[in-house]
């Protein structure tokens, strides 16, 4: 198959002045320019629930505001997670399926599979560890020179993290952020191409090969509380193993699910204080703000910019006619900017009341199972950050990804100050 | 205003009034019971405000409809007379409810 997937080109739409039906909020750039507020200003203004016949990604509906997507969110019967939740469409080479594409009942019996992972039981052995690497990697940053915060703190936090909770061998762990990487790349999920198909192909065949071989290795052992153990002593998935594209897909999932997410909410964290000076002061004055904070960080942040489903049925929303197999868009990154359920929504405010109150887990049955444990990761992050450095001073622009679906940055410069 | 008794999972007994036609959520929210985080705000959207009913209770507040059980399947520790507390709305006849509090929220 050798056709290139249509990506978006030419200037950026005009936000006010390109008629409404032509708007088109799925273009890649808009996120990656930082330009995309005005467009979903004008459409929960305008037409909160906004259909447009033609794009690269075809046809689909934009859901803007935050309570038509709790009600897309919690009507799993009729808006389906099958086959896949990113406004994209696979293509044939790589269709891999898991529990995010899929609809109860066998969503139900996967993701109980894999849920013990994130238990608070284990979220209560994993924070000491979390901790000491925090402490660690902090130490070893240079004080007073610049350096890259997404290389050295939020790839490098997350990724032993998630080699944790993978048991994964820890010299390889950067591996699992390439797959992480490779796995939302292309132009169908993203609106950009980022790698080749062949690369991203060869690159997901060795993580499935990398993890089969650790199955194996793992038969037999004592149950341990790492993904492989967890999927090996469950009936429904102790088999998956030979189903490649659903092991590839829940590995995937876990690996993507923990990895950029909480990446990108550590940069943003950053990122948000230096754009609100007073904000970073109350923080100071008051580090027992920090579990609040960390709410309207993953709000503000929003570091998944939507999530789709596929209409069963005929139904309605915001007055409008949306028929079965429609593609339906939920933009959490708009509805989390929503001033008509969150006050001031786009201003950022560490000690707002309600902060948990927001759409980047998502709501009803496919919430974002590791919501805690991310919280908890930033919490930590930031009780170690304040006890060391006074100012994590941002000093150049931030990049950010290419992508209408993982909302996040390339890199970030700063210079740290002592306490 | 109806009496609702809310058992902190650490054995803590909290008793609070709130008026009829609050929802349960909304009574430990508005009395600062700990325990409960309501991310969704009372959508039965999250499964964050789960108590699990003492059983003599539970005749009177009968289960959920679907989608509360929907959310409350996914909870690992959940009992046979768990609910989301966002879904009981107060009533005269629930004067005296009894809930515990489970030990975590997911």
């Amino acid at each position: 198959m050798n056709q290139s997937p249509r990506v978006h080109s030419g200037p950026l739409q005009d936000p006010h002045g390109t008629p409404l039906e032509e708007l088109d909020v799925s273009d890649p750039r808009l996120f990656e320019t930082d330009a995309w507020r005005p467009y979903f200003e004008r459409l929960r203004r305008e037409d909160p629930v906004h259909y447009l016949a033609d794009s690269p990604f075809g046809a689909f509906w934009s859901v803007t505001k935050f309570n038509d997507i709790v009600h897309v969110d919690t009507h799993h019967q009729v808006f389906s997670s099958s086959p896949t939740i990113v406004i994209g469409d696979l293509t044939e080479e790589m269709k891999f399926d898991n529990f995010i594409f899929m609809d109860p009942p066998k969503h139900d019996v996967q993701r109980a599979a894999v849920q013990p992972v994130v238990a608070p039981a284990n979220l209560a052995k994993l924070e000491p560890v979390i901790r000491e690497r925090a402490g660690r990697i902090l130490d070893a940053l240079p004080v007073g020179d610049e350096f890259d915060w997404v290389d050295r703190v939020s790839i490098e936090l997350t990724t032993q993290m998630l080699a944790t909770l993978f048991d994964f061998p820890f010299e390889d762990r950067r591996k699992l952020t390439r797959w992480s990487d490779l796995a939302v790349a292309t132009p169908e999920l993203a609106g950009a191409m980022l790698v080749t198909q062949q690369e991203r192909i060869t690159g997901l065949q060795e993580c499935l090969a990398t993890f089969s071989q650790l199955w194996q290795e793992r038969l037999g052992r004592e149950p341990g509380y790492d993904l492989i153990s967890l999927l090996q002593a469950s009936e429904h998935t102790r088999d998956m193993v030979h189903q490649p594209m659903e092991f590839l897909g829940n590995l995937l999932l876990l690996i993507v699910g923990g990895n950029d997410t909480t990446r990108n909410s550590i940069t943003g964290g950053v990122l948000a204080l230096n754009k609100n000076p007073a904000e970073y002061a109350k923080l100071r004055g008051n580090p027992g703000l920090i579990p609040g904070m960390v709410s309207e960080i993953i709000r503000w942040q929003t570091p998944l910019a939507h999530m789709r489903r596929r209409a069963k049925e005929d139904t309605e929303l915001g007055g409008k006619r949306i028929r079965a197999e429609d593609k339906v868009v939920m933009w959490y990154v708009s509805g989390n900017r929503d001033d008509s359920v969150i006050e001031r929504a786009d201003e950022f405010i560490i000690d707002r009341p309600k902060a948990r109150h927001h759409l980047s887990f998502g709501f009803g049955i496919h919430r974002c199972m590791g919501n805690r444990l991310a919280e908890m990761q930033l919490r930590i992050v930031w009780e170690e950050i304040m006890k060391r450095f006074r100012f994590v001073e941002v000093v150049g622009e931030p990049v950010r990804v290419r992508s209408n679906f993982v909302k996040g940055y390339e890199s970030l410069p700063v210079r740290l100050h002592a306490a | 205003m109806v009496k609702v008794t809310f058992i902190e999972f650490s054995g803590e007994v909290r008793p609070v009034e709130a008026p009829a036609g609050n929802t349960l959520m909304q009574a430990a929210m508005d009395n600062m019971v700990p325990g409960i985080d309501a991310d969704c705000g009372g959508s039965c959207a999250c499964g964050t405000c789960h108590v699990i009913v003492d059983p003599a209770w539970f005749a009177r507040t009968g289960s959920g409809d679907e989608m509360e059980e929907a959310m409350l399947a996914m909870r690992p520790d959940r009992c046979p007379t768990s609910r989301l507390a966002c879904q009981i709305t107060l009533s005269d006849e629930l004067d005296g409810l009894v809930v515990r509090l489970p030990e975590h929220q997911m």
